[in-house]
């Protein structure tokens, strides 16, 4: 018994281990170059040596601007993130508890109306933009990117508040709670796991769009941290700068992992939590 | 097909609050349903409205002028100016019948490739990805950080990561070193698809990974013990009993996945390069003709791609339909599959 | 202050001229090429804006401050795009589309130019407004379409042949080739040398991409045929363009050009010869100073490309300075232009971020060359250079020559077939 135990654990660790490995090896590599000196970036050493951090100061040259080009990606991607949230999690209440015409027909053109590749759109909504003059503002980076935070949301959270047992809701309304108090207070802390994962990756989707940020931008305060990424370059036009690149794909990755780390107790918290009490 | 809802007797009792009377649960659920529904259309639309009216503007407008778009031609040249007309021609449906005539042979070799890609990332994402997800789900010390790690390949950015893949890949890259052989990556042949479907596959499982935790999370742990006590194997356990409740999270996480590898584009772009017919997506011949100023076809294919996904997604709302959309009578029948599930078992025990 | 007067009349004159010429035309063909070309009438001062790819150096925000500093009523704001190519031409292409004011002057790669005239995203300009004169006359070719001049160049660009002096020189050989199969020669004496054990002879830009372009185009060249002739038609399934493709196909074939060489780029060619593994060389100019730091210094030297039966021609390379036709501020814009294409910026530009002048002069004067000394040989390969084909769907055209080429570098078609492909290809997209 205990032995299974023990095999178990170990098997179990075995597991972790390829997992972490797997996820985490190509992204070591990409440490790794960040902090070869450009004349070793072809090595294939595993550790730097020497290792150096002028890559990194590259990318916090003054010139790049890519400390503000951080800040205005994380208020794009947060607003984003929040207001997609926010109008999903009535949209999916709806489509998970109530019963109306035309529901799978909405929900599916939720979804569908979201896949039109970007390429196409893009241009219809510069033209948009142009009228109205919201050229090198947030909000048309944040509005756009609704087009595929927002289905996300929306189908992710529907799944969760199904999940949720509807009894739970309905006993709260016996007790004289209202819909809304019953939803907020009973559903909303419960399928918390779902409600934090959803907004994890609608944050990293939102924080990785580049498209879209590109085009409703030229001047260089406003530009979000991939479209800074693209503007390194090399000393001259054919140089890649490498390892500059991945330096700042290393900045990028990184505060997206601290936000997973904060929240992490809340993704696997949340119905444990609630369902032993 | 599934749906937690627990079996009666479970938890209710336990969780509810101490002024409800163990009244037999069919009867309550009755009751409440009655006032559930009254209004709900009113109401469901309220909730409903913000959602559509910001996809409209930003979706459906872009893709009204696409499509408006795909039915014109390129402008042409005109020899006596030696200018581009202003004015594109009105084609009709000829950028859809080019696909079945000139541009045919491309266009079905992008059709293939996107298709190839969809079903051989996302079939082996969601095989690595709900391991990732089981053995996220124990309890193990430094759980915390494994999660937080998994998660780091999603959220590379995709450019940056193509990136990353490149330089992996390159003739003398770490790659070629580890195998030991030199194998040119980024040339034409079936060692490019294996290239970007290595790439996609460890830049999106932590999606599917994170999504299926996340149901795995919110599966009640009683019906797992309940299970167990019943006797079922590990394998079956997960088979019969966990598969079927977190279906609805990773069909979701599935059906993303699907749509997102259908319109493919920047991974095998700048991982391979452009117009490598060994590799070229959809959304890579639509950006093409569009970056060619060739509006209408770009359009065109823009609007295949997407009646593609959308039969995808219409597939798959179908597939998912009891769980997301049915009416109410729908949710009693995978109620009592799960009761099917574990009940035999249960006579075993007894037996 | 006379000079400027009088250049302005005769600039007004030349419009008018053009102008009626361009209406005629108009009326008897019945076009509905929308206004003439020739109507815009560079009027309007204030600030502008300037676009190009990010540049590190520093040097252009350095020029622009400098007219700033000059004209403090009329700025100018350096929009800066991404560094990759493609993605340039896709933002100014959609400022024009949606007709955007945002742009103004465009810094635009060489083959871009008739794309850009033809759609009339950019303006006819004023030539004698610009000391064309002065400037290398391919490097100007580069600027116009149908005999007009739609931008200004800025910098040039041309092929060179780097070659290892060292082993040429163990291994007996005191000049460097003028032709393939000089070079092939010279590759089998240096290979029997100890120290050049394990390398290949010759590589130059296979990946398929841009870069293939202008090696295939220089091969085909350099062996007397042309991709597109001169009144722009393309004529590519030629005996001598057969003969260019064929140095390039046999060579891989037989090892003279290793096989990685089809997945490499500039980067990866320069990686490759500066850790020892080629003999010869064909990159930019912009990689004589990085090789300079590499363990290769003084170890190589600069020569033009060779050719089949005689020295070879280089494609060209390089920036236009080009005017957004639905920018505001035209005055200043033409202002501008002038002093950023003038002699002085193009020397700062030589200076701090090593672009090739377009000024015959530059290349000649002694203290540039003493600091940059593949100037002279420079020179010559812009002066021998022939443009890539300068069509109006360029982007359709060098993804035929990509396609056609690759598929004959890798062995998937034979030349001949891949060159009738690529005519079939050429003259469709030309057709349009």
């Amino acid at each position: 018994m205990t032995r299974t135990a023990t095999w178990r654990t170990r098997l179990l660790y075995v597991g972790v281990a390829a997992v972490v490995a797997y996820c985490l090896a190509p992204f070591y590599w990409m440490v790794v170059s960040s902090l070869r000196r450009t004349s070793d970036i072809f090595d294939t050493s595993l550790l730097p040596t020497p290792v150096s951090f002028e890559n990194y100061r590259a990318v916090f040259d003054p010139t790049q601007g890519f400390t503000r080009a951080l800040l205005n990606s994380l208020i794009v991607a947060g607003i984003t993130t929040a207001s997609a949230l926010l109008l999903a999690t009535f949209t999916a209440y709806a489509m998970a508890r109530l019963e109306f015409r035309f529901k799978r027909l909405i929900l599916t053109l939720i979804i569908a109306t979201s896949m039109f590749p970007v390429v196409s759109i893009v241009v219809p909504l510069l033209k948009l933009f142009t009228d109205i003059g919201w050229i090198n503002t947030y909000q048309a980076m944040i509005v756009p990117s609704m087009s595929f935070a927002l289905p996300l949301a929306v189908w992710n959270l529907t799944t969760f508040f199904r999940q949720m047992p509807d009894e739970l809701e309905h006993a709260a309304m016996i007790d004289g709670c209202t819909r809304g108090q019953a939803f907020r207070k009973v559903i909303i802390p419960l399928a918390a796991p779902g409600i934090f994962t959803t907004a994890i990756i609608t944050f990293i989707a939102a924080w990785n769009e580049f498209l879209i940020a590109l085009s409703m931008t030229n001047k260089s305060a406003i530009q979000t941290a991939p479209v800074a990424i693209s503007k390194f370059a090399g000393a001259t036009q054919f140089e890649t700068p490498f390892a500059s690149q991945m330096a700042a794909g290393v900045l990028v990755t990184v505060p997206l992992v601290v936000m997973v780390l904060l929240f992490q107790r809340r993704i696997v918290a949340g119905l444990t939590a609630g369902a032993a009490k | 097909m599934t749906d937690t809802t627990i079996p009666p007797g479970a938890t209710v009792h336990e969780r509810g609050s101490a002024s409800l009377q163990p009244s037999p649960p069919v009867h309550r659920r009755r009751r409440t349903h009655v006032r559930a529904t009254a209004g709900s259309g009113r109401m469901a639309a309220l909730l409903v409205s913000p959602t559509i009216l910001v996809l409209t503007v930003v979706v459906l407008y872009p893709t009204l002028m696409a499509l408006h778009e795909s039915l014109y031609g390129p402008k042409g040249l005109d020899p006596s100016t030696g200018f581009i007309r202003t004015r594109e021609p009105f084609v009709g449906l000829h950028n859809y019948a080019d696909i079945f005539g000139v541009a045919g042979q491309r266009f079905w070799n992008a059709f293939w490739n996107t298709t190839f890609f969809t079903v051989v990332t996302v079939g082996l994402e969601t095989v690595i990805g709900v391991a990732m997800a089981l053995i996220m789900h124990q309890a193990f010390r430094g759980r915390a950080l494994v999660r937080a790690g998994i998660l780091v390949p999603w959220a590379v950015p995709t450019a940056i990561s193509g990136l990353l893949w490149r330089w992996i890949f390159n003739s003398h890259g770490i790659a070629n070193a580890i195998l030991g052989r030199q194998i040119l990556w980024a040339t034409e042949g079936f060692h490019a698809k294996v290239a970007v479907i290595v790439a996609e596959v460890w830049k999106t499982a932590p999606f599917i990974g994170l999504l299926v935790l996340a149901g795995l999370q919110v599966i009640p742990k009683e019906v797992h013990e309940a299970a167990r006590i019943d006797g079922a194997g590990a394998l079956r356990r997960f088979w019969h009993v966990t598969l079927p409740l977190v279906k609805p999270a990773l069909l979701v996480a599935v059906l993303f996945r699907c749509l997102d590898a259908l319109r493919m584009f920047d991974l095998p772009y700048i991982l391979v390069g452009a117009q490598k017919n060994s590799v070229e997506t959809l959304s890579m011949l639509a950006q093409n003709e569009a970056s060619n100023v060739r509006f209408g076809p770009a359009s065109a294919y823009a609007v295949i791609l997407f009646l593609y996904v959308l039969l995808i997604a219409l597939a798959f709302v179908r597939l998912l339909g009891t769980d997301l959309v049915a009416a109410r009578d729908g949710r009693k029948t995978s109620r009592r599959r799960l009761r099917d599930v574990l009940a035999p078992r249960r006579t075993e025990v007894a037996a | 202050m006379k000079t400027r007067t009088t250049r302005a009349l005769q600039c007004a004159a030349t419009l008018a001229a053009a102008g009626l010429l361009l209406t005629a035309c108009g009326s008897n063909g019945g076009s509905d090429a929308g206004k003439p070309a020739g109507s815009t009438s560079f009027e309007g001062r204030g600030p502008i804006t300037y676009v190009a790819g990010k540049d590190t150096s520093g040097v252009v925000q350095k020029v622009i401050d400098r007219w700033n500093m000059l004209h403090p009523k009329e700025k100018v704001t350096f929009v800066q795009l991404p560094t990759d190519a493609d993605s340039q031409r896709q933002q100014m292409i959609q400022n024009a589309e949606t007709k955007s004011d945002a742009y103004t002057v465009l810094s635009l790669d060489v083959v871009w130019t008739s794309e850009f005239a033809a759609h009339q995203w950019i303006d006819r300009l004023p030539e004698q407004r610009f000391p064309l004169r002065n400037m290398l006359k391919p490097v100007v070719e580069t600027a116009k379409y149908r005999g007009g001049l739609y931008a200004v160049p800025a910098s040039s660009d041309g092929g060179l042949l780097y070659y290892r002096t060292d082993l040429l020189k163990k291994a007996g050989i005191t000049k460097s080739p003028a032709t393939w199969s000089q070079m092939t020669a010279d590759c089998a004496k240096v290979k029997r040398l100890p120290e050049a054990k394990g390398m290949s002879c010759y590589a130059g830009q296979f990946q398929k991409y841009e870069g293939l372009t202008v090696n295939f185009a220089e091969s085909v060249d350099s062996a007397g045929g042309v991709v597109t002739d001169a009144s722009g038609k393309p004529d590519v399934d030629t005996a001598g363009a057969r003969k260019g493709l064929d140095f390039l196909v046999g060579a891989v074939k037989d090892g003279t050009i290793p096989k990685e060489a089809i997945t490499y780029q500039e980067e990866d060619g320069r990686q490759a010869f500066e850790s020892g593994k080629l003999i010869f060389l064909r990159n930019w100019p912009y990689m004589y100073a990085l090789a300079e730091k590499s363990k290769l210094a003084g170890k190589f030297a600069v020569a033009p490309l060779p050719g089949l039966n005689g020295p070879g021609s280089s494609s060209l390379g390089g920036h236009n300075l080009a005017l957004s036709s639905s920018a505001r501020n035209k005055a200043t814009a033409l202002d501008f232009m002038k002093f950023f294409s003038s002699q002085d910026s193009a020397s700062t530009f030589l200076k701090d971020a090593s672009l090739a002048p377009p000024y015959a002069k530059s290349y000649d004067d002694a203290s540039l060359v003493k600091q940059y000394p593949y100037l002279p040989v420079l020179k010559q390969s812009i002066l021998h250079a022939v443009p890539r084909p300068r069509v109006v769907q360029y982007g359709d055209a060098t993804s035929a020559i990509q396609q056609e080429a690759y598929a004959a570098l890798t062995g998937a078609k034979s030349s001949a077939q891949a060159l009738k492909d690529l005519q079939s290809a050429l003259q469709k997209s030309t057709a349009q």
